[in-house]
Order: structure tokens, then sequence, then C-alpha cells
């Protein structure tokens, strides 16, 4: 069953002809309509699939390899593609067809890979379930009943039942990470500006992350070789080539130093999740490494000052969703005030009018100093201690969530439970640094738990080739939920 | 009664001779059609991000260099935001803090003597598109071609005593940006746009009172029209007893009257914040030295050289700086009539600009050119015509009959400087009027002026008036 291998074994077997691209394209795509309840996706295109197969079982033929040539991948849906719905799991956008594709979206079609469809997603990225989707809430694949993390819970759940061998998602303060640590993957949120923005519709532009959600570190590094690099069309992308990732790959783990901060090791965490945390620490132990105790003393901050940033930046990113353009317009209008007010009114979910509310509100006349200015403050006080921090090691250590998968419903009616769940993740996003997540085994009632590494400043190479190592040592990260 | 004094201070949005946009390559040329120039970025697709113009902030530099302000090192993008359907992204990106250029000032002469307006800042921003309200039967049509053009927006303090202190810096202003090249200062096309802030308090006081801003106000006449009428307007409020209300008004330029746009209570909150899609904008010690080394001659600098290189009165050189264009034709004509500087200086503000405003035609083009009055000017110097004679000649050169030589030929208007000729019209025009001949002999010397203007007549104007008049002088009294 090919959907068994992963991303990097699949992409070798087509290099060999093993199997052609189309056979694994109708695999995957059957895969993808046998599952539909777990509602992963919200656009399958099976036409510019196969389509997209056909050419690259041309290439395959005549050995012309691009790094994916062949490889089946669905992009979150927050991602622009050209001549498909990119609804960014918006009512406000769900006839949007982008004219446009993102410059990720570019570069994994020129890699070769085959876009199959578009993955669910919370509206606008604003979640931690995936319940927030104008399309519905996602199942995770390891219990039906919970839900796959969030905001990439589509391309979570997908890649877990094997209805794609990757995927990718983006990271605004956890939403590849903790998707991941619930589905049992491989997620990596990368240094901002590794990844091109362009064409990722925005939530909080100075937060906001592209990358890969896959089954092995490996496939992780092969992905993000092909997303990251210097993009002219977005301001924010760094001039960096992706030497480093190969290279990492190659690490061995004697002497690298793993900080284990205080603060990611409290009592509010679940004891499975602990338990299992410090179980892979002590197999990296065995296989060289060293843990040292660090201090990252405000993570306490990180929640309400990341609360402030992102619904601020988001309030102002959400605005040219007006109703004159594209998207959603209420036919309920009879002047420019009242299309303003109901397209918006009908247009966005709750969840994405409660951060508007509240980023309007911190930047607005009076407010302004005491909300945003100050939250400024303390991202730069948070990224001070990352740095002191990794004075004392190489890698930050700890839980990527506090707990496994949650019901669906748990927590919707209660906000500040949910976003609870960005702890251990979202001061990550604040200091710009990259952030992984790997499986590190199960709880008891058999759901995945996340491992959380956090690495220097553009240093994804050490990062992936540290979870490689564990990898080859372990075999977490292979196992399947049952029924897929 | 009181006598009250007027302070204005105004902005104005100059727009930056980029061939592409501040944030976008879309093309910022003017007047095609509708939409046509507004790419994925322009619009605010879901998605696109902006990428700053380089050349848009050097010439930003280059006015903060020109006005004598500081350019500051880094400088920050910041989003202004409001709702608006021809602000595509809900949001206008702007400098706030941190502006590329603060300070600066620019000289003024007025009445009074030079003054100094003080600036209090130039920032870079982007333009809006145009919602327009004709031809669409009851909705409003959006144009997003303007959207994303990059202006300067160049604040003054309240320096401004009278609107025509206003109308002569902006002039000032206007001059400099075209000079420096950074603005084409096209009025007509929006390219050079002005608001004013303007406020009224007994002569004497130092607080402000409280100020109106006037908005559209696009055109040096508008400007101290719309000036003049508000002042008027807040005179008369202030002295039924009332209050002025700060508020935002806009001269209707068709019924020459301002009126209320929004209150202050009305007022937008913009919520700016530092834009997290740009980085700062940096100019460096570098750049400024480039840039430096290749500024042009600024409009002071070449109003002191007409007058110290040329020997042209105050007057004159004020005339002449007063447009670059302007300028740029005396230095042109001058270097074709043989260094005649005052001659030409008469010529380019009197005649010339007399038939340019006559014809509404701009200098660049004149029918005449410089070439073409510089050789009217060496025929004035050479005595083949007189200046009254030359004033006909242009009128044939504006008429497009050709050079100034052929003109002369073709309608034999040679001065007569051949004195037998002029001796036996005189001696005709003594003859026919023996009154004013004894008037003249009497010892009325003003009659004699009527006897020359008689010989001018009878010679069509072509005699030399000089010769003429030493003539009938010695005939007569001689």
């Amino acid at each position: 069953m090919p959907h068994r291998h992963n991303l990097t074994t699949l992409r070798d077997m087509l290099r060999r002809r093993e199997i052609s691209s189309t056979e694994l394209t109708h695999h995957f795509l059957e895969r993808i309509d046998r599952h539909s309840d777990l509602n992963a996706f919200i656009t399958v295109d099976e036409e510019g699939a196969l389509a997209a197969a056909q050419q690259a079982d041309k290439h395959l033929a005549r050995d012309e390899h691009a790094p994916l040539t062949g490889v089946p991948l669905a992009h979150k849906d927050i991602f622009c593609t050209q001549g498909l719905l990119t609804s960014c799991g918006s009512k406000m956008l769900r006839n949007f067809i982008s004219p446009y594709d993102a410059t990720v979206v570019e570069r994994l079609a020129k890699a070769g890979s085959v876009l199959v469809g578009k993955t669910n997603m919370d509206e606008f990225a604003m979640g931690s379930s995936n319940e927030t989707s104008h399309f519905g809430p996602v199942h995770n694949p390891w219990d039906l009943q919970r839900v796959p993390g969030g905001s990439s819970g589509g391309s979570a759940a997908a890649v877990a039942s094997r209805l794609v061998p990757g995927a990718t998602g983006t990271d605004t303060g956890g939403s590849i990470r903790q998707p991941a640590a619930f589905c049992g993957l491989t997620g990596l949120k990368p240094s901002y500006g590794r990844v091109s923005r362009y064409g990722m519709i925005a939530f909080a532009s100075s937060l906001d992350q592209g990358g890969p959600l896959a089954l092995s570190a490996e496939d992780a590094a092969l992905l993000l070789q092909c997303m990251a690099g210097f993009d002219s069309r977005d301001s924010t992308s760094i001039a960096r080539d992706t030497a480093d990732i190969d290279e990492g790959l190659k690490i061995n783990l004697h002497g690298l130093r793993l900080g284990l901060p205080a603060e990611f090791f409290d009592e509010s965490i679940d004891n499975a999740v602990l338990t299992r945390v410090r179980e892979a620490l002590g197999i990296f132990e065995r296989l060289g490494a060293t843990l040292v105790d660090v201090a990252l003393p405000n993570s306490a901050a990180g929640i309400p000052c990341y609360y402030v940033i992102a619904p601020a930046e988001a309030s102002s990113n959400l605005s040219r969703f007006d109703g004159v353009r594209f998207g959603h317009r209420s036919d309920q209008a009879s002047d420019l005030l009242t299309l303003y007010e109901n397209s918006r009114a009908e247009g966005f979910g709750e969840e994405v009018k409660r951060r508007i509310l509240i980023g309007t509100y911190a930047l607005s006349a009076g407010y302004y100093d005491a909300y945003y200015l100050k939250a400024q403050k303390i991202r730069r006080v948070i990224a001070q201690d990352f740095s002191k921090a990794f004075e004392q090691c190489d890698i930050i250590v700890g839980p990527t969530a506090p707990t496994t998968a949650f019901s669906l419903g748990e927590k919707t009616q209660d906000p500040v439970a949910m976003y609870l769940n960005d702890i251990f993740t979202n001061t990550v996003n604040l200091a710009g640094l990259p952030g992984l997540s790997i499986p590190a085994g199960l709880d008891e009632a058999g759901l995945p738990v996340g491992l959380q590494l956090i690495g220097q400043f553009m240093d994804e190479g050490r990062l992936l080739g540290a979870a490689h190592r564990f990898q080859q040592a372990t075999d977490w990260h292979q196992l399947v939920p049952k029924g897929f | 009664m009181v006598a009250w004094e007027t302070v204005i201070g105004l902005e104005v949005h100059a727009q930056l001779m980029t061939r592409s946009k501040i944030f976008s390559g879309a093309s910022t040329a003017y007047g095609a059609e509708a939409n046509t120039q507004a790419c994925a970025v322009d619009i605010g697709l879901p998605g696109v991000l902006p990428v700053m113009n380089r050349q848009a902030a050097l010439m930003a530099a280059r006015f903060g260099l020109a006005v004598g302000g500081s350019v500051n090192p880094v400088s920050v993008f910041a989003r202004k935001n409001y709702f608006y359907p021809d602000l595509p992204k809900g949001y206008q990106i702007s400098q706030y803090e941190i502006p590329v250029v603060s300070g600066g000032s620019l000289e003024i002469h007025t009445a009074a003597g030079d003054k100094t307006i003080r600036l209090t800042r130039a920032h870079l921003e982007e333009d809006a598109g145009k919602s327009l309200h004709e031809d669409f039967h009851g909705m409003t049509g959006i144009d997003l071609n303007r959207a994303g053009t990059p202006l300067l927006e160049i604040v003054s303090e309240p320096d401004l005593r009278s609107p025509a202190e206003a109308v002569t810096y902006l002039r000032k202003l206007h001059s400099l940006v075209r000079t420096l090249e950074i603005c084409d200062g096209n009025m007509q096309e929006g390219s050079f746009r002005c608001d004013a802030n303007i406020s009224i308090r007994p002569q004497g006081e130092t607080t402000l009172g409280t100020r109106t801003e006037l908005k559209n106000i696009n055109s040096f006449r508008f400007v101290e029209r719309a000036l003049h009428h508000e002042i008027a307007r807040q005179i008369t409020v202030l002295e039924d007893g009332g209050e002025v209300v700060q508020e935002t008004r806009l001269y209707d330029p068709d019924r020459d009257l301002t009126r209320s746009m929004r209150s202050k209570e009305e007022a937008h909150d913009y919520r700016y914040f530092p834009d997290p899609d740009l980085p700062p904008l940096v100019i460096d010690a570098h750049d400024l030295e480039v840039l430096r080394n290749e500024l042009p001659e600024l409009p002071d600098a070449r109003l002191a050289r007409f007058i110290a290189d040329y020997r042209l009165s105050m007057d004159d050189a004020l005339q002449l700086n007063s447009q670059k264009e302007i300028a740029d034709y005396y230095e042109e004509t001058v270097s074709c009539a043989n260094d005649e500087t005052r001659l030409t200086a008469n010529w380019v503000t009197g005649e010339l600009m007399s038939w340019l405003n006559r014809s509404d035609i701009a200098i660049t083009d004149s029918p005449v050119t410089p070439a073409m009055l510089g050789q009217l000017v060496c025929r004035i110097q050479d005595q083949t015509i007189s200046g009254k004679i030359a004033k006909e000649v242009f009128e044939a050169m504006w008429a497009s009959e050709g050079d100034v030589d052929s003109i002369i030929t073709a309608r034999g208007l040679t001065q007569i400087t051949d004195t037998g000729a002029i001796e036996q019209t005189v001696s005709e025009v003594i003859a026919r009027f023996p009154d004013q001949v004894a008037q003249v002999r009497a010892g009325e010397d003003k009659v004699i002026g009527f006897l020359v203007g008689q010989v001018m007549k009878a010679t069509s104007g072509k005699a030399n008036p000089q010769a003429v008049n030493e003539i009938l002088k010695r005939q007569l009294l001689g």
C-alpha cells in the first residue's frame, strides 16, 4: 500500500519508476474520497491533480527529476492557488477563486509536486481546534470525536490519515506544531522570513510563517528545502540559502545541549504528556545529547502579549474584506455603511469577529500605548529570554501543547481555555524562531503526544537533524491511526 | 473693531515621478483606461504584500536635502486604517511617527521682505484610487489606477500669515519639486495637491485660534480664493460672537464657497501602527552623499545668480524664477541674444508673458522660441529695428510668419538711419505744421514730441527716433 510510505520513500519509488505519479495520485484521491467524513479537505482538484501527475510521469519517463516530481501534496486553504477556490476557511471567501499562486504554491509546483487539493482550517487561521471553519470541523483520525488541533487541522488530519504524504500549513502561534502534536506528525514552523508569505492570506503579518506537516523530519526537511528561500515579493523574506538543512540532517547528537526551561515543565501540564516528553528526552540523552536547565522567565507573558499583537495586526489585515472588490457581499445593503457592516457581519465567524474587536480596541487612540506598545516591549523581553537561554544550550525542548487532542466542542465556549493551547508555542512566533513538533508516543487514550524542539534563528538544519537522529532510534512517527 | 491675524499651514501632496508605484510594479502613467494599471498588490487581493520602491525613497531624500531638512537614517511605514471603497486594503500605507524627512524650510519673498517658512516634515505614502460618481446610474465606480501612486506629503508649520503668502509659498514649493525633478507639478492631473489649515486670532495674540482644514484646493487661483473665503467666514463667525468649529471643509470652486465635510467628533481614529509587512526604510550616509552630488542648482541659488551675473533687478529675477521653465527659457534666450541680459529680461517678462497669458499657452509651447526671441533682441541692439517695430515683428513671429530677419525683410521694416532721407521728411513736416513749429520756437518744448510723432508716422515708424529728434531740433532751433 503506497500510502504506508513516507514522502521521501515515495519520491524515490517514483524516480525508480516502481510506481507512476498517476497511480499514486489516483490512490491518494481515492483515499481522500473514502475518508471524506474526516472533513480534511475544502477542495479536491481531481482533474488538475491527474493532469499534473500525467505531466510528472512524462518527466519521470525521461529521468528528469525536480526534487518532488510526481509527489502528491495538499495546501492549507490559506495559500492562494490560481484558478482554485482559496477560502481561508471563511464564508467571506467561499467564492474567491485566486487569480494568482502564492510563492509557496509556485515553488512546490516547480519542484514537481502534484497538488491534490486544499485543506480545511480554522477561519483565517484563528483557532486551535479547526472548529471555527465555515466548512465545519475536522476530525482527528486517532479519535474521530476529537479535534485535530488548529489552525492547520485539515492538513494535519490529511497527512496523519495518509490521504496525502505531506501538506503545507501556517503557524502564527502554534498552528502547525499543535495539530502536528495532536495528530502524531512532524510539523515545522520555520524562522520568520525563511518562507515567503506572498500569497499566504495574512492573519498576523509579523508572526505568520508557512511550513510543512509531514511524517518524518526527513520529509519535513525535503519540503522545507522546496518552500524556503528569498522572495523579492516579500519584504520580510530573508536572503539565505537552504544548504544548512542538508548539512543539518547529518549531525550527530554528541555534545548537543538540550535546554529544559522550568516554565515548560510545570504542573498544569497533562501527566501523560509530561511523562512522554521526559522519556523522549531520555532517548536524546542516550543518543549523546546533554540536558541542561534553562530559564524563560517571561513565558507567562506570552499569551497576553500574543493576544494583543496578533489581533491588532489581524484587525488591519482583515479590513480588505469589505464586500467591495471580492469575497462575500451582503445583498442586504442599501448604502455604503450597511454594505460594509452587513458584508462583514455575515462573512466573518464569531472567533474572527472577536479578534477584530480585540485588535481594533488595542490600536485605538488612548489604548495604543497601554496595549499595543506594551505588548511590543514584552515581545522584545521574550526574545531576549530566548537569546539568554541559547547561551547555555543549542536547542530548547518541552511539550508542544499542555494536553493531547481534546474533544470536539470541549472548549468552543471558552476562548481563554482555547487560547491556552498556544502557551508553549506562541512565544516562539513572538521571537521569530524555528519550532518543530515531533511525535513522542501516545497517552493512555492512545492519542499522540508532541515534543517541541525550538532552535536559534535560521537554525532549522540542526532542529531537523536532531529530530532525524531521534526518529532513526524510535518509531513513534511511524504509528498509523487505526482504520487508516 | 478687532484687527485679525491669519495663520495658515499647508499640507502639499506631491506625486513622485517614479515609473512604477510605491509598493508594486504597476505603471504610474496618467490617463490609462480605468483599472488597467492596478495589479494584484494595488487591488489589495488576499495574500499580497508591499515592496518598497527605492526610487520614491531617494526622491524624498532629495527633497529633504534641498530644503535643509534632516533625512532620517531610519524611517518607518505605518498603516492608517479607515474604510473607503477606493482604499483597497482598508488602510493606507503612510509614515507616522518617524517620517523620511524632518524639518527644513523654504525662503519666500513677500512685499514685506524675505520670510522663512519652516517645514514640519515630509513623509512618503501611497495614494488611494478614485471614486467615480458620474456615469454609473446611482452607483459609484472605482478606478484603482491611482492606488499606490507614490506621494510625498510636505507639511509646513503655521508660518504663513496671508493667502498671498500661502500662494507665494506654494509657487516656491512647486518650482522646487520641479527643479528637483521629483514631481511634474501638474495640478490638473492632481500631481500637486494642497490642503490648508487655517485659523484667525486677534492681532498680538500668541496662542492659535481653532483651525479648520480646507481640502480640495488644487490650483493657485483657488488657494487664494478659498483662503480669503474661509478667513472672511471665520471673522464673521467670531465677530457675531460665535466660535469656530474644528472641522474639515471642502472648497467648491464652481460655487466659490466652502462647506463642512466632517467635524472633529466625526474625525476618524486611524489606529496608526507600524506596518509589519515593511522593514524600516534606511537611507544611509552614502546614499545622501550620492544624492547631494546629484542635486541640481536650486531656485534660490539661481535667483541669486540672475541678480549677480545678469545684473537683473530683484523684481525681474523673481519673475523669471517663478517657474523653472521661465528661467530656462530666459537663459536660453540670453545665450542667443549677445548676452543682452536686461533687454532680454524685459522682453520675456513683458511681451512674451503677456502673449502667453492672453493665449493661455505654457512657455514650453511658445510659438516664439528662445532662439527667435534672442534674434529679435539682437536686431534691436544693432538698431536694425526699433523697440516699437520689434513688437510688430514679435506679433508676426507669434503668428508663425517666419523668423525675425525674414519678417523684417518681407514687411520692409528696416529702420531708416539714412540721415538724408530723414532730413527730407523733417523739412516736409516743418512745412506742414507752421503753428506747432512756432510754438516750439517760442519755447514750448513739449510740442516737439508732436512733430517727432509726425515724422515717425510719415516713415511708418521706421525712422530712428533718436535721429529724428536730433535733426528736428537742429532744423528748428539750430
